[in-house]
């Protein structure tokens, strides 16, 4: 499954041909003492260079889980990929010994965490924090790799850079800290970053300004961005492309502005339907009967299906696979044409 | 839905005193959390409080509940001053307004199970529900939230987030309290359970006619919930007024920038919005500045801004007008601006 897109903005050197990341048919699983917890069933998506993928999904659909293979993260035991392949750059990382795939994770691809005050190392200042990169992947010496973290600090406009490498995490706000994270991810020009629910934990007025550093940078390096979020405002706000993921599968795939138009997964519109709006007060909400399923118990057929208005036999039987909806659109709902057409 | 005032709030402080030293403790000052805040609560009304992180709405909770002495000000139940209540009487006032916590994780007691939680207020208020009937009072509370009564003998683990907010609900409403202060009850759920559970609140507002102060950062989900809406920053409120005034009519440029940054989910408003990006962050609240608090953010700011505090109430340039711009801001450069960004061209976002 390939993700067309509107033409991005051409980078000085000639882009690549083909994704920067290709993931095909991933599987994870967790074993656990009272089962297997199937976390990621079978998910392909792909990003190019300069490209804004936002995985959307609520807990439990293995959005992360997902961001954690590609990344080689995951904690084993209990996680494991049991199948599937992830090319970077044409290369399947998953062949990769141990070595060879921290090359690939410190200077091609980095990683954007949530929460910055776990994510930091608390008893180590950031321009160590900072400078370490450049210390470990570039052999930089301490004093230059000091320059470099100031710079990187005045990057992500920090204020007074120059005074504050010497800080601790936890003397910077929740929002410088979430830069210092951005800094840190940008500190080798990677070309794909990974942000895991970047401006969750950061007030409205601050995420505003976190995710337009984050796109700028972006737009500057021509980075690949998977971003990774529950948010529909987030979401519509940033992305290229969305893939919406529920039960460790992805539902359904477009262009962000055709999605939010027109759904053609019931569950897609059930999320649409179910936020509150800002600009008018609405009546009841929409909310979507019932629980995200248990991993460890994922239901026959469609995994939605409990959920779901329109299920109907099949869809208890039959797992639905990804449809083509339009070039570069896919559903995976049986009944895809009625739920797009509905109004 | 204007009656007297079920409660008030009367210029609410309360300072944390910061110390130095292990044996001689000095204080050296105070994170004044809360630094005069005053609202009306009528019956079967939700006033909602929003503002960033620290800007002290859930210290504003804890004041309301009686889980923080005030430092000074007064908390006024149906006229009479509670703030400095103790023994019987708090415990009597107390009944009548109750918490929803956050965090449905840990506001749940682990090694007790739900009946016990739920039905533990009858053992601090036994004159609600005599002994015998305990049982069949949490059943009904467990069917009123949506769960099945015969969950009644499970443990909080055995439950999902939106499962475990319910059950904090049926907590806080055991006693038949006629006050709910809900704080941030479902920012911790998902989207799909968060729509679940706000409608189960309005629906029980309605069925025991409750009033609510609901307090949250995301702003869709106030408006939604809110007849009224309090906007707070650093302790203090800038801007309150129906949920009409305050998003369609916003005159305070921190009420501004904060609905003008909501992510909405609508592509379509990437072009067309316009954003107020703030710079900085929100100062130390041991340290405010003087004047008006938002002045060191605010690209409207001047000397006056500084010098002189901008009273809650409602500004000079609209004093003679009517209409939905004339409700209080607490700021001298009051304008009206249009900064909520639509949800809906292109059909998006459409009601269910």
């Amino acid at each position: 499954m390939t993700l067309v897109n509107e033409p991005i903005p051409q980078p000085a050197t000639p882009a690549p041909a083909g994704p920067l990341l290709d993931v095909r048919d991933l599987h994870v699983e967790f074993r656990m003492r009272d089962g297997v917890a199937h976390a990621v069933n079978g998910v392909s998506y792909s990003v190019r260079a300069g490209e804004t993928l936002a995985v959307l999904g609520e807990s439990g659909s293995g959005k992360s889980v997902t961001a954690q293979a590609i990344m080689g993260i995951l904690d084993s035991p209990p996680g494991y990929v049991t199948g599937g392949q992830v090319l970077f750059q044409g290369r399947d990382l998953l062949t990769l010994g141990r070595e060879e795939r921290r090359k690939v994770r410190g200077a091609h691809m980095a990683m954007i965490f949530q929460d910055a005050l776990s994510a930091l190392n608390p008893v180590v200042s950031v321009g160590a924090q900072l400078g370490e990169m450049y210390e470990v992947h570039r052999g930089m010496s301490r004093r230059s790799a000091r320059k470099k973290a100031v710079e990187l600090m005045e990057r992500v406009r920090i204020p007074a850079a120059r005074t504050r490498v010497g800080d601790y995490p936890h003397q910077f706000s929740g929002g410088m800290r979430q830069r210092i994270m951005i800094a840190m991810a940008m500190a080798l020009e990677p070309d794909l970053i990974i942000a895991d629910e970047p401006t969750t934990a950061l007030d409205v007025t601050v995420q505003a300004q976190v995710m337009e550093l984050l796109a700028e940078l972006q737009h500057e390096l021509n980075m690949g961005l998977i971003l990774i979020t529950h948010d529909l405002g987030v979401v519509a706000d940033v992305a290229d492309t969305i893939a919406v993921m529920y039960a460790g599968r992805i539902v359904e795939t477009a262009p962000v502005h055709e999605i939010y138009r027109a759904p053609a997964h019931p569950y897609t519109r059930g999320l649409l339907d179910s936020i509150p709006r800002v600009d008018q007060k609405g009546q009841e909400l929409y909310a979507i009967k019932g629980l995200p399923p248990n991993l460890m118990h994922i239901p026959s057929g469609c995994p939605f299906h409990p959920r779901c208005p329109r299920a109907r036999d099949i869809c208890r039987k039959d797992h639905p696979p990804l449809y083509d909806v339009a070039p570069g659109r896919a559903s995976a709902c049986h009944f895809w044409e009625e739920t797009l057409n509905d109004e | 839905m204007t009656s007297e005032p079920i409660l008030e709030a009367r210029a609410l402080v309360k300072h944390y005193p910061l110390t130095q030293g292990v044996v001689i403790k000095r204080r050296i000052g105070a994170v004044k959390a809360v630094d005069g805040v005053s609202f009306d609560l009528a019956a079967g009304e939700t006033l909602g409080i929003v503002g960033e992180s620290g800007c002290g709405k859930s210290t504003v909770a804890k004041l309301l509940v009686h889980l923080e002495r005030p430092t000074r000000g007064q908390i006024l139940y149906r006229g009479e001053d509670i703030s400095h209540l103790s023994g019987r009487a708090l415990k009597a006032v107390r009944r009548n307004i109750q918490m929803v916590f956050q965090d449905p994780y840990t506001s749940l007691n682990p090694r007790m199970t739900v009946g016990d939680i739920i039905g533990e207020p009858y053992d601090i208020h036994p004159e609600v529900a005599p002994k015998g009937d305990r049982r069949r009072k949490v059943r009904d509370l467990l069917d009123v939230v949506g769960l099945n009564p015969e969950y009644i003998n499970r443990y909080p683990h055995q439950f999902s987030g939106g499962q475990r907010q319910r059950i904090g609900i049926a907590r806080g409403l055991a006693l038949r309290p006629e006050i709910i202060v809900a704080d941030e009850p479902v920012s911790a759920l998902d989207v799909s359970v968060q729509a679940q559970v706000i409608n189960l609140l309005e629906n029980l507002q309605q069925e025991f006619n409750l009033s609510y102060i609901f307090i949250a950062h995301d702003l869709s989900v106030v408006r939604h919930i809110s007849d009224r809406v309090a906007v707070m920053y650093l302790g203090r409120l800038v801007e309150i007024g129906t949920e009409t005034e305050i998003y369609d009519h916003p005159t305070h440029p921190y009420t501004q920038a904060l609905l003008s940054a909501v992510p909405v989910p609508n592509p379509e408003a990437r072009e067309h919005r316009t954003r107020i990006l703030l710079s900085g962050d929100v100062p130390s609240p041991a340290h405010p500045p003087s004047g008006c608090r938002f002045r060191t953010r605010c690209w409207k700011a001047q000397e006056r801004c500084a010098l002189e505090v901008p009273l809650l109430a409602v500004p000079a340039v609209f004093r003679t007008t009517t209409g939905p711009v004339a409700h209080d801001s607490a700021c001298h450069f009051a304008e009206e601006r249009d900064v909520v960004p639509n949800t809906e061209p292109g059909g998006a976002g459409r009601k269910g």
